[in-house]
C-alpha cells in the first residue's frame, strides 16, 4: 500500500530533485514513445523544447501564443482562489471578443487607436456578463456554476457561429462565414523595433500582461479584497466571522475572471485575426484553466506556465509542420509532461512510504 | 492483584506501540482487563486513548505489541475478526443510517446470515432482558441520541461479547440519560462482560469504573483501583501538575444594568438540516455570566449566529444592545459596538488554519485600520498592519508559538484557544459570548480558559456561555437557561437550580414550572 504524508516542511532537497525528476522522466518517456512510434527522438524533442526559443522572432510568438493564456489565467486565478469553479472562461472569451467585434464593426473607417481601448473595455463587460449569469444563478438559487458557466461554452460557441454566418457576415466575403475586416482603429499592431523591424507577430497587446502580473499580485498579496478572496477559498465559515459578504465575492471574482477572458479575446482577435469568424479561441479558455493551476494560482507562477504551455505548443506545431509528427502524438507528450510536472509537485509536498499489505 | 470480582483475566495488552509518521501515539502501553470488570481509559485529548482502542477493535494495527484474550495470544487484523474474539465498540459517534429502521441497521451490521423475522424477535428480547427500550421497528431519524446509543450496544449484544468498548458514551446525553446508561453497564458487567469505558470526565469515572488506567501523551503513567481515589488524585496524575483552583469573587451587586436582550426572537432554518430558532427571550446583564447548556445539534449554532452577526435578524427588534436594536447589524459593525463572539469550531471558523497568526488577526481586525480619509491606505489595508497587535495577543496570553508568526495550524488546540479568546478579549469588548470555550482543550489551558471568563464579568462584562459541559456551566454561571430544539428555557439563578432539574430541560422533558413547582 503507498501512503502520502504531508511534510511538515517543503524538503530542501526536494525543491530542486522534484523539477529535476519531473523533467527526466518527461523527457525520457517522451524519447521512448517518440522513439517507437518511429519518429527520430532527439530531433521529435529540439521541435518541441527548443525550436520555439530557437530564433529571437520564434520566442516573441512564444509570448503572443502565451497572452492569452496569462491573462484568462489570472482571472481564473481568482475564482479558483475563492473556490468557485469557473469553467467556462472559453465562453466569455468569445462573447466579450463578439460584442467589442460587433462594437468596432459599427464604426468602418475609423483609424483612431481610441477604438481599441474602447473595445478593450467593451470586452470586459462582455465576457463579464456572460460570467453574471452562473454569478447570479449561483448566489440566489444555489446553482452549481461548474455547470453553467460550462455549457454556457457551447451556447457562446453556436451564437458567434450564427452571428457571423447569419447578421454580420460580410457580403463580400464569397459565401465564408467572415465577418468585415476591422478597421484600422479597432486593430492592435505588432511592436516595430528600430534596425530590426517586426518581432515575429509580437504586438502592442502583450505589453497588457506586464502591467496585469504585477497589479494582480499586488491585488492578491497586499490588499483588503484580495485577503478576502483568499480567505473564502481557504475556509468559507472563518470568511463570515469575519464579516466578509461571501456572494459579494463570488459574483466579483466571476465578473473579473470573465471579464479579463473578454479582453483576452478582444486582444487576440484585434492583433491577430483582424475580423470576426466562427472560431476565434482555439480552447484558450480551457488551457488556461491548466495554466492557472500549473502556476499554482500565483500571478508569477501563472506568467511561467503560460510560457511553458505555449512553447510546448508551438513545439508541437513545429514538429507537425517539419516532421509530420500528428497533433495527438504531441498532445500524448503534453499530457506526459502535466503529468510529471504534478507529480514532481506532489512529492515536494508529500511524503510517499511503501508498506506491504498483510493479510 | 485481590480484587473481589473477575481477577480471572480476559484481555491482556503487552508492550503496545504504534506510530503516526515520526509522532507516537501509543508507547510500550501494558494493559489487564478482567472478567466482568468496568475499566476506564483516562486521558487528555491526544493521550492516546483512541488510538489504544481502535487497535483493540482491529481498526489499527499496532507496530508492535501482543494481545491475549483469555490467555491465548491473538492477531486482531479487522473488527470482523475484533467480534469474533468477542470484542465489540460503541463508537462515540454513531454509525447508523438514519433513514433505515432500527432492525435493518442491525441487520446490515450483522456478519452471518438471519431471518429478519428472527432478527426482529432476538432484538426485542434483548430489548427486554436488558431494559433498553428499542423498537425494531422505528426509524433511526425519529430516536434520541440516548436511543440511537442503546441501538448501538444491542448492535454489540447480538454478538454476545466478552468485552464491550464504550468511547467517550456520556459526551451527547442528559444526566438522566447517562445515570440510565450506568445501570446498563452495571447490570452487564455484573453478568461477565468485561467493559472499557474512555472518558475524561472524572466524576463519571470514580462513579462507574472498578479500574482506571491513566494514559499520558501515548504511555500508561498508572492503573488505579477507581474505587479508593479521588478526582483531585486523577486529575493531577493524568495532568502532570497541580491544577490551580479557580478565584471566584462574588460581587452580588443588587442592581445590574441590561447588556444584552433577544425578544422574541425567530429565525427559520435556512438549510433542511438546521434548527429553526423559536421564540427566544434572554437578557444578560453586565458583571454576570449567563451559561446556556443544552446537547449538541438543539440550536446552539444557529443561535450563536444571530448572537454574532453573521446572520442578522429579521426583525431588528430582536436583538437589543442597551435597548437599542442591533438586529441588522453585521458582524463587523457589532464588534465595533463591543459584542465579541468565539465560535465553538477553532480551526475554519474562528481562524484559518494555513494563514498566519498575523493573518488571523487581521481576519477580525481589518475594519480597524480603515481609515475614512485615505483611500490608498485602505485599498492597501493588510496583515502587515495587525503584526504588532498580533504579537502583542500571542505574549498577553501566553500562547506557546514554535516560531515567530507561525500558521495556526502549528499551534496546539489550547494554545490557539488562547489565541482566539486574547484576540476578541483585546478589542475590550462589552458583552462576550463563547461558545465551548474549553472543548477539548487540556485541564491547564481550560482552567486558564475559565479563569478569563470569571474576570470578565468581575469586570463588569456581560458574559453568554453556551456549553455542552454541565460542570462548567454549573462552575461558572450566575444565571442558567436550558436550549433544547431550538427553544430557550426560562432564565434561573444557578443556586435556585440542580444540575437534574437542567437535565430534564435539556432532554426537552418538562415543562420548567411546574418542574419548578415540584422542586419548591
Amino acid at each position: 500500500m503507498i501512503t502520502f504524508t504531508p511534510r511538515d516542511k517543503v524538503s530542501k532537497n526536494w525543491t530542486i530533485m522534484g523539477p529535476a525528476l519531473s523533467i527526466f522522466f518527461t523527457v525520457f518517456f517522451g524519447l521512448l514513445i517518440f522513439a517507437l512510434l518511429g519518429y527520430d527522438p532527439l530531433e521529435t524533442l529540439y521541435q518541441i523544447f527548443i525550436s520555439p526559443f530557437s530564433r529571437i522572432d520564434r520566442i516573441s510568438d512564444v509570448f503572443v501564443k502565451a497572452c492569452p493564456l496569462i491573462i484568462i489565467g489570472i482571472g481564473l486565478m481568482l475564482c479558483f482562489r475563492a473556490n468557485v469553479w469557473n469553467i467556462g472562461a472559453e465562453g466569455q472569451f468569445i462573447m466579450g471578443t463578439l460584442l467589442a467585434g460587433s462594437f468596432a464593426l459599427l464604426f468602418p473607417n475609423v483609424e483612431n487607436k481610441l477604438l481599441i481601448f474602447i473595445m478593450i473595455f467593451i470586452g470586459f463587460v462582455g465576457g463579464a456578463l456572460w460570467a453574471f449569469i452562473p454569478a447570479i444563478l449561483k448566489t440566489k438559487l444555489n446553482v452549481n456554476e461548474i455547470l453553467v458557466s460550462l455549457m454556457l461554452v457551447y451556447v457562446a460557441m453556436l451564437f458567434i457561429d450564427f452571428i457571423v454566418r447569419g447578421p454580420l457576415r460580410d457580403p463580400m466575403s464569397f459565401g465564408f462565414p467572415l465577418s468585415k475586416p476591422y478597421s484600422d482603429g479597432a486593430l492592435i499592431n505588432k511592436i516595430p523595433f528600430p534596425g530590426i523591424g517586426y518581432l515575429g507577430q509580437l504586438h502592442y497587446g502583450v505589453l497588457f500582461i506586464v502591467l496585469l502580473i504585477p497589479f494582480s499580485w499586488l491585488f492578491v498579496n497586499k490588499t483588503l479584497s484580495g485577503f478576502k478572496i483568499n480567505v473564502l477559498g481557504a475556509a468559507p465559515k472563518a470568511a463570515r466571522f469575519a464579516g466578509f459578504k461571501q456572494n459579494a465575492i463570488t459574483i466579483t471574482v466571476l465578473l473579473i475572471s470573465g471579464g479579463l477572458a473578454g479582453v483576452a479575446g478582444v486582444i487576440e482577435v484585434s492583433a491577430n485575426i483582424g475580423q470576426l469568424q466562427p472560431e476565434v479561441s482555439f480552447g484558450y479558455g480551457f488551457t488556461a484553466i491548466i495554466v492557472a493551476f500549473l502556476g499554482r494560482l500565483n500571478p508569477v507562477g501563472i506568467l511561467f506556465a503560460g510560457i511553458i504551455i505555449a512553447t510546448v505548443k508551438l513545439g508541437a506545431d513545429n514538429a507537425q509542420m517539419s516532421m509530420g509528427i500528428p497533433k495527438v502524438v504531441t498532445g500524448l507528450f503534453e499530457g506526459i509532461l502535466l503529468f510529471f510536472l504534478l507529480t514532481g509537485e506532489t512529492l515536494q509536498k508529500y511524503k510517499i512510504k511503501w508498506s506491504k499489505v498483510k493479510k | 492483584m485481590g480484587k473481589e470480582k473477575g481477577s480471572e483475566l480476559l484481555l491482556k495488552a503487552t508492550k503496545i506501540n504504534k506510530s503516526f509518521g515520526d509522532f507516537s501515539a501509543n508507547k510500550d502501553i501494558d494493559i489487564d482487563i478482567a472478567k466482568g470488570e468496568i475499566h476506564a481509559l483516562l486521558g487528555e485529548n491526544g493521550a492516546g486513548k483512541s488510538t489504544l482502542v481502535k487497535i483493540f477493535y482491529g481498526v489499527l494495527k499496532p507496530d508492535t505489541g501482543s494481545i491475549e484474550i483469555n490467555n491465548k495470544e491473538v492477531s486482531i487484523s479487522s473488527p470482523n475478526s475484533a467480534r469474533k474474539n468477542g470484542i465489540g465498540m460503541v463508537f462515540q459517534h454513531f454509525s447508523l443510517f438514519p433513514a433505515l429502521t432500527v432492525a435493518e441497521n442491525i441487520l446490515i451490521a450483522l456478519d452471518e446470515k438471519v431471518k429478519f423475522k428472527d432478527l426482529i424477535s432476538e432484538i426485542s428480547k434483548l430489548s427486554k432482558e436488558w431494559e433498553l427500550f428499542v423498537d425494531p421497528l422505528k426509524r433511526v431519524s425519529e430516536l434520541s441520541v440516548g436511543e440511537q446509543q442503546r441501538v448501538e450496544i444491542i448492535r454489540c449484544l447480538m454478538q454476545n461479547p466478552k468485552l464491550l468498548i464504550m468511547d467517550e458514551p456520556t459526551s451527547v446525553l442528559t444526566p438522566q440519560e447517562i445515570s440510565n446508561l450506568f445501570k446498563i453497564l452495571k447490570r452487564l458487567a455484573s453478568s461477565g462482560c468485561s467493559i472499557l469505558y474512555i472518558s475524561h470526565k472524572l466524576e463519571e469515572i470514580i462513579e462507574i469504573a472498578d479500574q482506571v488506567t491513566i494514559l499520558k501523551s501515548g504511555k500508561s503513567i498508572a492503573t488505579i483501583d477507581a474505587k479508593k481515589t479521588t478526582t483531585k488524585f486523577l486529575a493531577e496524575t493524568m495532568v502532570g501538575k497541580e491544577i490551580t483552583a479557580l478565584k471566584k469573587v462574588n460581587t452580588k451587586t443588587s442592581s445590574k444594568d441590561i447588556a444584552l436582550e433577544l425578544k422574541n426572537l425567530n429565525k427559520p432554518n435556512e438549510t433542511n438540516f438546521g434548527i429553526s430558532l423559536k421564540n427566544i427571550n434572554l437578557q444578560v446583564n453586565y458583571g454576570e455570566i449567563l451559561g446556556i447548556a443544552g446537547i449538541a445539534g438543539n440550536g446552539q449554532v444557529e443561535l450563536m449566529e444571530v448572537l454574532s452577526g453573521e446572520t442578522i435578524t429579521d426583525n431588528e427588534n430582536e436583538i437589543l444592545l442597551e435597548s437599542i436594536p442591533i438586529g441588522f447589524k453585521d458582524i463587523t459593525e457589532r464588534r465595533q459596538l463591543g459584542i465579541e463572539t468565539i465560535p465553538e469550531e477553532r480551526t475554519l471558523h474562528a481562524t484559518v488554519p494555513n494563514l498566519t497568526i498575523s493573518e488571523n488577526t487581521f481576519l477580525t481586525y481589518f475594519s480597524k485600520y480603515n481609515k475614512t480619509d485615505n483611500i490608498i491606505s485602505n485599498l492597501l489595508n493588510n496583515h502587515q498592519n495587525s503584526l504588532i497587535e498580533s504579537e502583542k495577543i500571542l505574549k498577553d496570553n501566553d500562547v506557546r508559538c514554535p516560531e515567530v508568526n507561525p500558521l495556526a495550524n502549528q499551534l496546539s488546540g489550547g494554545n490557539l484557544q488562547k489565541f482566539i479568546l486574547g484576540r476578541s478579549l483585546a478589542n475590550n469588548p462589552k458583552v462576550a459570548i463563547f461558545s465551548q470555550p474549553t472543548w477539548g482543550v487540556d485541564i491547564g489551558a481550560a482552567t486558564s480558559i475559565r479563569q478569563k471568563l470569571l474576570n470578565l464579568s468581575q469586570n463588569e462584562k456581560a458574559v453568554i456561555l453556551i456549553s455542552q459541559d454541565l460542570e462548567e456551566i454549573f462552575e461558572l454561571s450566575d444565571q442558567i437557561c436550558v436550549i433544547n430544539n431550538g427553544t430557550l428555557s426560562k432564565i434561573m439563578p444557578v443556586d435556585k437550580v440542580t444540575a437534574a432539574d437542567v437535565g430534564l430541560l435539556m432532554g426537552g422533558k418538562l415543562d420548567i414550572d411546574s418542574e419548578l413547582e415540584i422542586i419548591k
